[in-house]
C-alpha cells in the first residue's frame, strides 16, 4: 500500500527536536556494551604499569590455569597481526612499529601486553591479575621539551633525539616583514594535553563465524568503513568478510576517529577461540590508552606596524606525539599551521613543527584537532599586540580581517577561504554585549580595585574535510537514497553520525526535497553491510559533505521520479513539487508513492530508465568550508581565591545556513563546554615517570552542567558556495572560539597588575599566584 | 573497574548486622565510597553486610535535648529533614554541599564518618557541633566524641567488630548563627577546604564560637585558638581576619594537584573569614 504522506511545509531551518533522542533518553539505545551473544566470552587486557620498561619475561601459566579462562595471548602470539596503522604521511616521518600487544618493550603506562579471555568478565579480571611480568624498568620522559633536551631518555632506542619529524612551511617575505616591523611580540603559548572523555568508553564485540568465514566487529567508532578496511588488512582477512558495525556511539570527539589495537585484537581472539568476545574499556583504561588531544608548546612571534597592521607571523610548534602514531597523530599539528593566519590578511608566515615522541599515550584528533591550538595562538597574539600598541582588541581585529569583498581569499598557508564577513559576528557580539558600556563599567571597577575582564576571540576554522587530495583517506562522502515500493524513504549515509543529530537534519532535507512527511524517512548509518562505503564523521564534515552527497542523490531520484511522472501522466510538461508530479496542462497528479510503486512494478518504463527508485551518490567536495565567528566573554575575578566567574558568554557563530537551529545550539553549547574545559579546568598531567596523575574523573576536571555559564548563542549567516546546502559545519566551532576568548578576558582582567599571558588551564591557584605576585 | 569476588548479604536486623560484622563482614551502607574502592580493587572485602536498608538505623529524632540521627540516614534525608533544618541547621546546610543528588540519595552519614575521607564535608560540621557517635559491637556500646573519633586519613577510632549506630548533635540555641563555606575540588566535588561555623552572641559580644575544619589536613579538626580569639569580641572585620588567620595554624597541610599547601592555607583563612562573617550575620 502506498502510504507516503505529502506535505507542503518546509522543515529546513526549523527547530525540530532530534529524532534520535527518544531512544537515548529512555535507555533503549543499543551500545556495544548492550550486545549479548550466546557463548560470548570476555576479554581483560593486561597493561603496563610502567611508562618505559623492557619485558624480561611473561608467565601466563597461572592465569591460563584459572578456572573459566579460555585463552591468554601475549605479543608473540599475535605476531601475524599487522601493526596499528598510521594514515598520515609527512616527509621523513619516523613511524615506530606499533604491534597490537607489546613484545619486548613498553612505551607508555597502559601499553597492552597480554589479553586474558574468560567465560565472564569477573574471571577475566581476576585472571589478568595472575599474569606475571618481569620488568626491567627504564627511564621515561613525559614532557616534549624535556624529550628534546640532550641526554633525555630515548622513547624508541633507534631514535635517540626523540624526533618523529620536522616540518617547515613558509610563504611571502617573512624576514622582510619582521625587519620592517615597528613592533614584534613574542610569546610561548601552551595548549595542554586533554583527555577527550567521551561518555561511552571504547568497546568491541567480535564475532567470528568460521563456517561462513565471516567476522563481525561491533565497535564504538566514528569511521566504521575505514575500520573495516584497516582491520581486515591487520588481520589478513578479505575485506568483504569483515562487517563493522558502529551501534549507538556515546560520544567520540575525535577519540574514535581511529583504529585501535583492541579492535584487531578482539577480531584475532574471536577467530582463535571460535566464540564471540567482548571487551569494554574501563574509564581508567580510557584515560590511559585512548588518544589524548592537543599537547602543544608553541613559540609565536607576530610583527606589526604601529597602526596595528599585522605584517607577519612566525610559529614553532613542539608537538607532543606520545609514544606512537595513531591514525592521524602526526597530521594534527599541520592543521594548526594551515589555520595559523586566522581571519587575518597577512601573507607572510613561517611555521616549523617538531614532532616529539614521549612516553605517553599518543595524541590525535580531539574536537577541533589542531584548529583550537592555532586559534588560541593567533587570538592570544593579536590581543597581546593590541595591548602592546594600546589599541582596543576589537579595533585591531577589524583592521586586519580579510574584507568581505575579497573572497575567495587565498591564504598564506595555501588555503582558499570560501566566503565570509568577519566583521559581522564581531560587531554583533559587541552590540549584544553593550561593548562600550562594558568598557566604561570596567574602568569604574578598576578604580575600585576590582578585577573585571572583557575578552574577544574571532575565530576561523577549516571544516567539511575535505577535498580528497588534501586528506589521508579520501575526503568525499556517500549517500544512498531509496524510495521503497510503498513510498517510504530510506537514506543511507556513509557519514557515521554519533550524536550530531543527522538522523534529524538529513531527514529534514530529504523531506523538503521530496515533499514527503519527515516520518516517512529513515536515516541509516554505521553498518558496513547496510551502508555503501563511506568515510565517517569528523572535522565538521557530516552535513557539509555527507549531507551534500545525499542532496545530489535526491536530485537524481527527483529526475527519475519526474520521468515516471511524465510517463504516467502522459505529458512532457510536468512539475515535481510538494510530493507529487503534476501535469501543468491538466492539473492531474501522481504522488511520490504512486510513482515509486510504478517504478518497482515496472509494467512500463520511461525510455532508458531502469526499474526501481534508488540512487547512490559519492560527492567529492571542491574545497573545504571556513566557518567563523566571534565569542565575547566577561569575567570577574575573586582576588582572594583566584576564582574566575563568567558573567557573560556571547557566541556569535557563522556556520552558513542553519538546517536546524536547535541542533546548532546544541553543538555550540557542547563545543563551548569543551573549550571552557580547556581554558579553566582540564589537563592530562603526567609525572616525570610517565604516570598519569589525572587518571580518574576524581582528578581530571570535566566541566559539569552546574559549572557552565549561560551561553548567549546567536548567528550571522554567510552561506558557503562550496555546497548547494550552503552549510559550513558547526561541530567544532564552539570549542575553537572559546578558549582564547576566556583567556583574553582573564588576561584583560589582570592586565592592571601587569599580567600579559596566562597558560591554560587557568586554575584559581594560578590566578591567585598572579594576583599575589603583583602585590 | 571490576571488583574481586565477594559475598553479599542484606542485614534483617541490627543484631544480625552486628553478628556479621563481629564475624568479619564489612558494612555496606550507601556504597558511595566503598563500591568505587572495590571496583578499583583498593578495597577487597570478602563479605559485605548491607546495613543501608535497616530501618533500625534510619531515623532522625529529638530526645533529651539533642538530635539523634541513625547511621543509615542519607545525606538527602539530613539535608531535607524539617527537624534538622530547624534544630541543627549547620548539619543540613553541610549535607546539601555533599556530592550530587544521586550521591546524596544513596550516601549515609554513618558511611561518610566511618570512611573518614580527609576532604569530606560532614566532619567539619560534626567537629563544630561537638557531635558524639554511638559505636556498637557485640560487646555493647560506647560513645566517642568527633574530636576523638577522627584519627587520621581514612583512620578512625572504630575497633574491629564495631559499627556506628547513631550520631548525636546538640539542638542549636535560639539566635546561634551557623554557616558552612566550601571551596569545591572541581573534579570530585569534595572540599579543598570546608569551614563550619557556629556563633552565638550576647550583649553585643561573641559568647560562643565553634569552628570545624575539613580538607586542610589529614583529618578534620576544631580550630580552638581561632574560636578563643573570637569569643568576647564584637566581630569587627579585623577581629574576624585575626581569628581566621589562626585556623590553619599548627597543622600539617595537604598538597595535591588541585591545591598546594600554600594555597590551601590561604584558602582556609579566606573561607574561615567568610564563614565567620556569614555566621555572625545570621546570629542574633
Ligand atoms: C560522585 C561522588 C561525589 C561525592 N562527593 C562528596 C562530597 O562532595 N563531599 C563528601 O563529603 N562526600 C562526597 N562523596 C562521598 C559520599 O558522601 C559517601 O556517601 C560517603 O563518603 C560514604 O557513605 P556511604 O553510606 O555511601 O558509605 P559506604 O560507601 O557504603 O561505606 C563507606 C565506608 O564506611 C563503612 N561504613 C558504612 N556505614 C558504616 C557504619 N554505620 N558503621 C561503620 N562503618 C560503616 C563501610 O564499611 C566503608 O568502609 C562523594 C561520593 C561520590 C561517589
Amino acid at each position: 500500500m502506498a502510504t507516503t504522506t505529502t506535505k507542503t511545509e518546509t522543515l529546513v531551518g526549523k527547530r525540530i527536536r532530534r529524532r534520535e533522542d527518544p531512544r537515548l533518553i529512555t535507555g533503549t539505545a543499543t551500545y556495544v556494551e548492550d550486545i549479548k551473544m550466546p557463548g560470548m566470552h570476555y576479554a581483560a587486557i593486561v597493561r603496563s604499569p610502567h611508562a618505559a620498561a623492557k619485558i624480561r619475561s611473561i608467565d601466563t601459566s597461572k592465569a591460563a590455569a584459572h578456572p573459566g579462562v579460555a585463552a591468554v595471548f601475549v605479543g608473540k602470539d599475535v605476531a601475524g597481526v599487522g601493526p596499528v596503522p598510521c594514515g598520515a604521511s609527512l616527509p621523513g616521518l619516523r613511524v615506530p612499529h606499533h604491534s597490537i600487544l607489546a613484545t619486548d618493550r613498553v612505551y607508555f603506562v597502559g601499553h597492552p601486553v597480554a589479553v586474558v579471555v574468560a567465560t565472564d568478565r569477573y574471571i577475566a579480571a581476576d585472571a589478568a591479575d595472575l599474569v606475571e611480568i618481569d620488568w626491567d624498568v627504564t627511564q621515561a620522559v613525559a614532557d616534549p621539551e624535556k624529550a628534546l633536551a640532550s641526554g633525555a631518555p630515548a622513547v624508541h632506542p633507534e631514535w635517540p633525539d626523540n624526533k618523529a619529524f620536522d616540518f617547515h612551511q613558509e610563504h611571502g617575505e617573512i624576514d622582510k616583514a619582521f625587519a620592517e616591523a615597528d613592533v614584534v611580540v613574542k610569546q610561548r603559548i601552551t595548549s595542554q594535553r586533554l583527555i577527550p572523555t567521551a561518555m561511552e568508553t571504547r568497546g568491541v564485540v567480535a564475532e567470528w563465524r568460521a563456517a561462513d568465514r565471516a567476522l563481525t566487529l561491533y565497535t564504538s567508532t566514528q569511521i566504521p568503513h575505514l575500520v573495516r578496511t584497516l582491520v581486515a588488512m591487520m588481520l589478513g582477512l578479505e575485506e568483504n568478510r569483515l562487517r563493522v558495525v558502529a551501534p549507538e556511539v556515546g560520544g567520540g570527539f575525535g577519540s574514535k576517529l581511529n583504529v585501535y589495537a583492541e579492535e584487531a585484537l578482539m577480531g584475532f581472539v574471536s577467530m582463535k577461540i571460535g566464540k564471540p568476545v567482548k571487551w569494554i574499556e574501563s574509564r581508567r583504561e580510557n584515560f590511559l590508552t585512548t588518544i589524548h588531544g592537543r599537547g602543544h608548546v608553541d613559540y609565536y612571534e607576530i610583527a606589526a606596524k604601529k597602526d596595528g597592521t599585522i605584517l607577519g607571523i612566525k610559529l614553532k610548534i613542539i608537538q607532543d606525539l606520545g609514544a606512537y602514531h595513531q591514525l592521524l597523530t602526526p597530521a594534527i599539528p599541520t592543521l594548526s599551521v594551515l589555520m595559523m593566519p586566522g581571519l587575518y590578511r597577512t601573507q607572510n608566515i613561517r611555521a616549523d613543527i617538531v614532532g616529539v615522541f614521549t612516553n605517553c599515550v599518543p595524541t590525535d584528533a580531539y574536537r577541533g584537532a589542531g584548529r583550537p591550538e592555532a586559534t588560541h595562538g593567533i587570538e592570544r597574539m593579536v590581543d597581546m599586540l593590541a595591548a602592546e600598541l594600546k589599541m582596543d582588541p576589537a579595533e585591531i581585529r577589524l583592521k586586519n580581517f580579510v574584507h568581505k569583498d575579497e573572497f575567495p581569499f587565498p591564504t598564506a598557508t595555501g588555503l582558499t577561504y570560501d566566503s565570509g564577513d568577519y566583521a559581522a559576528p564581531l560587531k554583533k557580539a559587541m552590540d549584544l554585549a553593550g561593548y562600550d558600556k562594558l568598557r566604561a563599567e570596567q574602568a569604574e571597577a578598576r578604580k575600585q580595585g576590582k578585577l573585571m575582564g572583557i575578552g574577544i576571540s574571532t575565530y576561523g576554522e577549516i571544516c567539511a574535510l575535505g577535498p580528497s587530495p588534501a586528506t589521508p583517506a579520501g575526503g568525499w562522502e556517500s549517500a544512498t537514497v531509496k524510495i521503497e515500493p510503498t513510498g517510504k524513504v530510506t537514506v543511507m549515509t556513509g557519514a557515521s553520525p554519533h550524536g550530531q543529530g543527522e538522523e534529524t537534519t538529513f531527514a529534514q532535507v530529504a523531506a523538503d526535497e521530496l515533499g514527503v512527511d519527515i516520518d516517512d524517512i529513515l536515516v541509516l548509518h554505521g553498518d558496513t553491510s547496510i551502508v555503501q562505503y563511506g568515510i565517517g564523521t569528523f572535522g565538521s564534515r557530516g552535513t557539509a559533505v555527507g549531507g551534500t552527497a545525499m542532496y545530489f542523490a535526491l536530485q537524481e531520484l527527483k529526475a527519475k521520479l519526474k520521468k515516471f511522472g511524465a510517463m504516467m501522466l502522459n505529458s512532457d510538461d510536468v512539475t515535481l513539487a510538494n510530493g507529487q508530479c503534476v501535469c501543468n496542462k491538466t492539473g492531474a497528479a501522481k504522488s511520490i508513492a504512486e510513482m515509486a510503486a510504478a517504478s518497482y512494478r515496472a509494467m512500463a518504463l520511461p525510455p532508458n530508465t531502469q526499474p526501481g527508485m534508488v540512487s547512490t551518490y559519492f560527492w567529492e567536495p571542491p574545497n573545504f568550508t571556513f566557518p567563523f565567528g566571534a565569542h565575547l566573554v566577561v569575567t570577574d575575578i575573586d582576588k582572594d581565591t583566584g576564582a574566575i566567574s563568567i558573567r557573560r558568554y556571547i557566541a556569535v557563530d557563522d556556520c552558513g545556513n542553519l538546517l536546524n537551529p536547535l541542533i546548532v545550539d546544541g553543538q555550540v553549547h557542547g563545543g563551548v563546554a569543551q573549550g571552557l574545559g580547556q581554558a579553566l579546568w582540564e589537563q592530562a598531567v603526567y609525572d616525570d615517570n610517565g604516570q598519569l596523575v589525572t587518571g580518574e574523573l576524581t582528578d581530571y576536571v570535566v566541566p559539569r552542567a552546574h559549572m557552565m555559564p549561560w551561553i548567549e548563542s546567536s548567528h550571522t549567516i554567510t552561506p558557503t558556495p562550496v555546497n548547494p546546502l550552503g552549510v559550513k559545519g558547526v561541530g567544532e566551532a564552539g570549542t575553537i572560539g572559546c578558549s582564547p576568548a576566556v583567556v583574553n578576558s582573564v588576561v584583560d582582567a589582570l592586565s592592571p597588575l601587569g599580567v600579559k599571558h596566562i597558560d591554560m588551564p587557568m586554575t584559581p591557584e594560578k590566578i591567585w599566584n598572579l594576583v599575589k605576585g603583583a602585590h | 573497574m571490576i571488583p574481586q569476588n565477594f559475598e553479599y548479604a542484606a542485614a534483617q536486623t541490627l543484631d544480625d548486622a552486628i553478628k556479621q560484622i563481629a564475624g568479619g563482614a564489612k558494612p555496606l551502607a550507601g556504597g558511595m565510597s566503598l563500591i568505587p574502592m572495590m571496583k578499583l580493587r583498593l578495597a577487597t572485602p570478602e563479605r559485605l553486610i548491607d546495613i543501608g536498608r535497616l530501618k533500625e538505623l534510619n531515623y532522625i529524632r529529638e530526645s533529651g535535648g539533642a538530635l539523634h540521627i541513625g547511621a543509615a540516614a542519607t545525606h538527602h534525608e539530613v539535608e531535607s529533614s524539617g527537624l534538622v533544618r530547624g534544630k541543627c541547621p549547620l548539619l543540613s546546610e553541610t549535607a546539601s554541599h555533599i556530592g550530587d543528588v544521586q550521591v546524596r540519595n544513596m550516601g549515609t552519614i554513618g558511611g561518610s564518618i566511618a570512611h573518614a575521607d580527609p576532604s569530606a564535608d560532614y566532619p567539619a560540621a560534626l567537629q563544630a557541633l561537638e557531635a558524639k557517635f554511638v559505636l556498637k559491637s557485640s560487646s555493647g556500646e560506647r560513645t566517642v566524641s568527633a574530636a576523638d573519633f577522627f584519627v587520621d586519613t581514612f583512620a578512625t577510632a572504630l575497633e574491629p567488630g564495631e559499627m556506628i549506630r547513631e550520631v548525636i548533635v546538640p539542638l542549636e540555641a535560639q539566635g546561634t548563627g551557623v554557616s558552612y563555606q566550601k571551596m569545591y575540588q572541581p573534579a570530585s566535588g569534595f572540599a579543598i577546604v570546608g569551614i563550619a561555623l557556629r556563633i552565638a552572641r550576647s550583649g553585643g559580644k561573641i559568647s560562643m564560637a565553634r569552628i570545624g575544619v575539613t580538607g586542610l589536613s589529614g583529618k578534620s579538626y576544631r580550630a580552638i585558638d581561632a574560636e578563643k580569639a573570637l569569643e568576647g569580641k564584637a566581630g569587627s572585620a579585623t577581629e574576624i581576619q585575626n581569628a581566621a588567620a589562626l585556623v590553619p595554624q599548627n597543622v600539617d597541610i595537604n598538597s595535591d594537584l588541585h591545591a598546594s599547601a600554600d594555597y590551601r592555607r590561604h584558602l582556609a583563612v579566606v573561607y574561615a573569614a567568610r564563614a565567620i562573617a556569614a555566621a555572625l550575620s545570621r546570629s542574633a
